[in-house]
């Protein structure tokens, strides 16, 4: 099951504006940094598989407007794609991720993975965040076990996490202690979750989908919004809303350093929309809790990493209903001050029918494991060692990826 | 372990819902069902928190002579301030009616109290919207103290709150939950509502604990006469102002008869509308139990707080109902009298009609109806009979599950198929006023509805889309959602309900999902 990641060095290509600068990810980061340096780390598990080629779209490649249809970004056109590269452009509604991009304070890996290869979002999303080589095994997540691995007296350590949202993320759960918070207020139900109760009723109980679909009309109409406005302006509003707390709590002097956060709704299987519509949105408001983590962090900017990572992609043929299924490679998104940023990472694999995984999704060429060990060995100084056996257990031959994080 | 079909329908029909594990047992339900009839003394609910009636309404009295002495003092000082003589104590005093009728600017914790004219509750359900739900703080704090910090919340609130915290504990860890399916029934069969006034509200809970509860699985006679003599009862249905005309109170006074409660007796708790009973019947049956009425603050009649017979304002004579001379002396009268009203054939009708609504069809099969009446009236009224003869009659296994769950079965069922039981009874108390189900206080005599179709409402439904994703949104470390289909909703579960799960983006979607699926809401 398990793929052979890490291929050779002369195959990686790695596209970006600058050449990157490698630093040795087996010496730890806070051996030769300044004492006073003072890292935040934020990990954003954006649930639902996000569709990597609608996010940051290769449109260097042959292959990828026949393969992507209408969803595919493109250069030209009313909401034209953001370049990042001659070879990737961003999604037109993450235009402060291009900015940070541009200021080399954001990167992105492309046709990443965990070694999770099933498309269960259950099982994708347990491996993603414990860390362990096969889903159900533990309580923990790879962040708690990396804040509790930390030598004794570092201030990461020392000062731990938080967990945004009624519910701490799988990913920051475990022994280290964590704080919780979470936006005030009841969470009204997403319109994906009206959606696939209204599809479920339709077919199993006709008479509870009449009665529900008159109760969303009256609120409808009671509401006087249009549908499309509402929905997804919470969403936006909701992902600013926890940004904003999260990066509150972090700045404060004896506030946590580590936080986790989950972002729903990246299950687009229907009406999936390119430039814009419901995936567009979803980044627009992805985009605005990082621009929110920057100008809440302030002066923490410049020592913050966040990482915004998802289970697994999605197919790379859109399906009958202007959607995407379930995948496997997709991007993960570096942002932050302390990004060594500027650059696309990808050994990309090509989409001819031969070169997708099981002909049908972008196949993984880069072991997310390693990113995310790159980031930890390198941000916050866990030794290989440490992330190999107590944060991500039984992966000597996963490599952390070096370069991440600035010099 | 595979799931055996008939334990979800015992659970879902017969219970208050699987809790995970509960259904991956060998044997026969039916038998299970009967080992919780066998077992009445399971349905005692006691706790050092849980008082007596008579205790409660104690501590209302005293509460509202407190209140009463502030206001007079204000009174005082505001008269003194504008430059007038203090006037005599006995000018101020406030009626003793007056002061528990209109609840005080103090009393911020209870809603505003509908006045119910001689049992016109018409004029309540119509007055539903503003009276019922009012929600209450998301954070479960239900009283005062929420506005009023380092203030004690009024002693009805202290109990209704202790009472729901007690039924709602109890429904979430009991076994099958049968025993408390039969409680919530015959609670609501002899329902009081909260909305008539402090007393009412501060005793709704002790009714149930006191009245309802020891012969769910008893005689229905006893049931019948426990409710009728309860304060809550008495106070909701106007009988412990109910005076006979020609007894000594009624010779004195303007007061009069109140036919409130006979009514009710007649028509909701024993022989049903059209049973056949006249006016002549009601108004005969009220005399009967004038002076059935409360101890009042004063205890001039025995201890504050408890149920007397007051022989000053009983009506004197024999009065005749369906036919049967009543010449008892005292309470025995009125007793007498519901031992012949409980043993017609139209009360066994009437309570089998209600069980059969309830727990098996919205449409009674009548010949099912007529074999549970049957043993009714064999039994003379043997509660743990008829249960037994319910849950053993194969027409109610056979039955489809197109009964929809009623607000409080589905909130707690939802508890229960995650393992839960909340900690703060705010939120479900809260969902349930959403959802229209507000707990004690439905908007009449009649109860809350047993049909369906009251409940499957384009708001209902919107709202427990809201409940539901709230619900999920608060599940940490539960199992597997997919894992949860077969022990929950049943290994007949559809396809289309496994799949929308199964599919579901995330646990909390699939939790949601899985609570708003047909096979969760209908039993």
């Amino acid at each position: 099951m398990t793929l052979s990641f890490m291929p050779p060095l002369s195959r990686r290509l790695f596209l970006g504006a600058t050449a990157a600068t490698f630093a040795s990810a087996s010496i730890p980061r806070w051996a030769s940094a300044a004492p006073t340096r003072d890292p935040r780390l934020v990990i954003v598990i954006l649930r639902g598989a996000l569709d990597g080629l609608s996010a940051v779209a290769p449109i260097g490649d042959p292959d990828y407007a026949a393969l992507h249809g209408d969803l595919a970004l493109q250069l030209g056109g009313d909401h034209p794609a953001l370049p990042l590269t001659s070879f990737f452009a961003l999604n037109p509604a993450m235009k402060n991720f291009a900015r940070l991009y541009d200021a080399k304070q954001a990167l992105v890996v492309h046709a990443a993975a965990t070694n999770y290869r099933e498309r269960s979002h259950f099982d994708g999303q347990d491996v993603l965040e414990s860390g362990m080589l096969t889903p159900g095994l533990t309580q923990s997540g790879w962040l708690n076990r990396a804040v509790g691995a930390l030598p004794a007296g570092d201030r990461v350590g020392q000062k731990g996490g938080v967990a945004v949202g009624a519910v701490a993320p799988l990913v920051i759960r475990g022994p280290a202690p964590i704080l919780g918070w979470a936006p005030s207020g009841l969470t009204p139900p997403t319109d994906d979750l009206i959606m696939r109760t209204m599809a479920l009723y339709s077919h199993v109980d006709p008479a509870l989908a009449k009665q529900l679909q008159a109760g969303l009309d009256a609120e409808r109409m009671a509401s006087k919004q249009g549908m499309n406005e509402k929905p997804t302006g919470d969403v936006v509003a909701a992902m600013r809303v926890a940004a904003e707390g999260a990066a509150r709590l972090m700045t404060a002097d004896d506030g946590p350093r580590v936080g986790a956060l989950a972002i729903d709704g990246w299950d687009t299987h229907a009406n999936e929309g390119g430039a814009t519509g419901r995936l567009a949105q979803l980044l627009g408001g992805l985009d605005g809790a990082f621009a929110a983590f920057e100008t809440e962090l302030g002066d923490h900017w410049k020592d913050t990493v966040i990482v915004a990572v998802t289970e697994f992609g999605r197919t790379a043929h859109i399906n009958g209903t202007t959607g995407t299924d379930h995948g496997t490679g997709t991007v993960a998104f570096l942002v932050g001050g302390a990004v060594a940023g500027g650059r696309v990472i990808a050994d990309w694999p090509g989409l001819k029918t031969e070169q997708l995984y099981e002909a049908r999704d972008l196949k993984p060429t880069t072991d997310l494991r390693c990113v995310l060990k790159g980031v930890l060995a390198n941000h916050l100084g866990l030794s290989a060692t440490a992330l190999a056996t107590s944060v991500f257990p039984d992966t000597l031959g996963v490599k952390p990826m070096s370069g991440l994080i600035a010099a | 372990m595979s799931v055996d079909p008939s334990w979800i329908v015992a659970f879902k029909r017969f219970g208050l819902g699987p809790r995970p594990g509960d259904v991956e047992r060998a044997g026969d339900p039916r038998e299970a069902l009967l080992a919780e009839i066998a077992s009445p003394e399971a349905l005692k609910l006691d706790g050092s928190d849980l008082l007596s009636t008579t205790a409660i309404l104690q501590a209302v009295y005293a509460d509202e002579e407190v209140k009463r002495m502030q206001r007079q003092r204000l009174a005082e000082a505001a008269k003194v301030a504008m430059g007038m003589p203090a006037p005599s104590v006995a000018a101020l005093e406030v009626p003793a009616a007056t002061a528990a009728t209109n609840p005080s600017a103090l009393n911020c914790s209870t809603p505003p109290i509908p006045v119910v004219v001689n049992g016109s509750m018409g004029q309540q359900a119509n007055a539903a919207p503003s009276m019922a739900p009012t929600p209450l703080p998301a954070a479960g704090s239900m009283g005062c103290e929420a506005n009023a910090p380092g203030k004690q919340p009024d002693p009805e609130t202290q109990a209704f709150r202790a009472d729901a915290i007690a039924r709602i504990d109890r429904a979430c860890s009991a076994s099958i939950g049968f025993g408390e399916r039969l409680v919530a029934f015959w609670s609501n069969h002899f329902c009081v509502s909260t909305a008539k006034s402090n007393q009412v509200r501060a005793t709704a809970g002790a009714l149930e604990r006191e009245a309802i509860r020891p012969h769910v699985l008893g005689r229905f006679y006893d049931m019948l006469v426990a409710v009728e003599q309860h304060p809550a009862m008495l106070h909701f249905l106007d009988n412990a102002q109910s005076i006979g005309p020609d007894s000594k109170a009624g010779k004195n006074r303007k007061a009069g008869l109140n036919e409130n409660l006979a009514r009710e007796i007649l028509e909701l708790h024993t022989m049903g509308v059209g049973s056949g009973y006249t006016q002549a019947d009601v108004t005969q049956l009220a005399r009967i139990i004038t002076g059935w009425t409360v101890v009042g603050r004063e205890g001039r009649l025995g201890e504050p707080g408890t149920f007397v017979f007051n022989v000053n304002a009983h009506e004197p004579g024999a009065p005749t109902v369906l036919g049967r001379a009543y010449d008892q002396d005292g309470v025995l009268q009125g007793e007498t009298a519901l031992a012949d009203i409980a043993a017609e054939p139209a009360t066994a009708e009437h309570i089998a009609k209600k069980l059969v609504r309830h727990f098996i069809a919205d449409n009674p099969d009548p010949e099912q109806v007529k074999r549970l009446a049957r043993v009714f009236v064999d039994t003379k009224g043997d509660l743990a009979q008829v249960s037994k003869a319910l849950v053993t009659d194969p027409a109610s296994w056979a039955a489809p599950e197109t009964k929809f769950r009623n607000p409080w079965e589905f909130i707690v069922a939802s508890f229960r198929a995650f393992a839960r039981s909340p900690n703060d009874p705010g939120p479900a108390i809260n969902a349930l006023n959403l959802l229209g189900m507000p707990l004690w206080r439905p908007a009449g005599p009649n109860g809350f509805s047993d049909d369906s179709a009251a409940w499957l409402s384009p708001e209902g439904m919107k709202t427990r889309v809201e409940i539901a994703a709230q619900f999920a949104h608060q599940i940490k470390d539960a199992p597997n959602p997919v894992s949860l289909i077969d022990v929950i909703l049943g290994p007949k579960t559809s396809i289309d309900t496994r799949q929308t799960i199964t599919r579901a983006e995330t646990p909390e979607q699939a939790y949601a999902l899985l609570l708003l699926s047909p096979e969760f809401q209908r039993r």
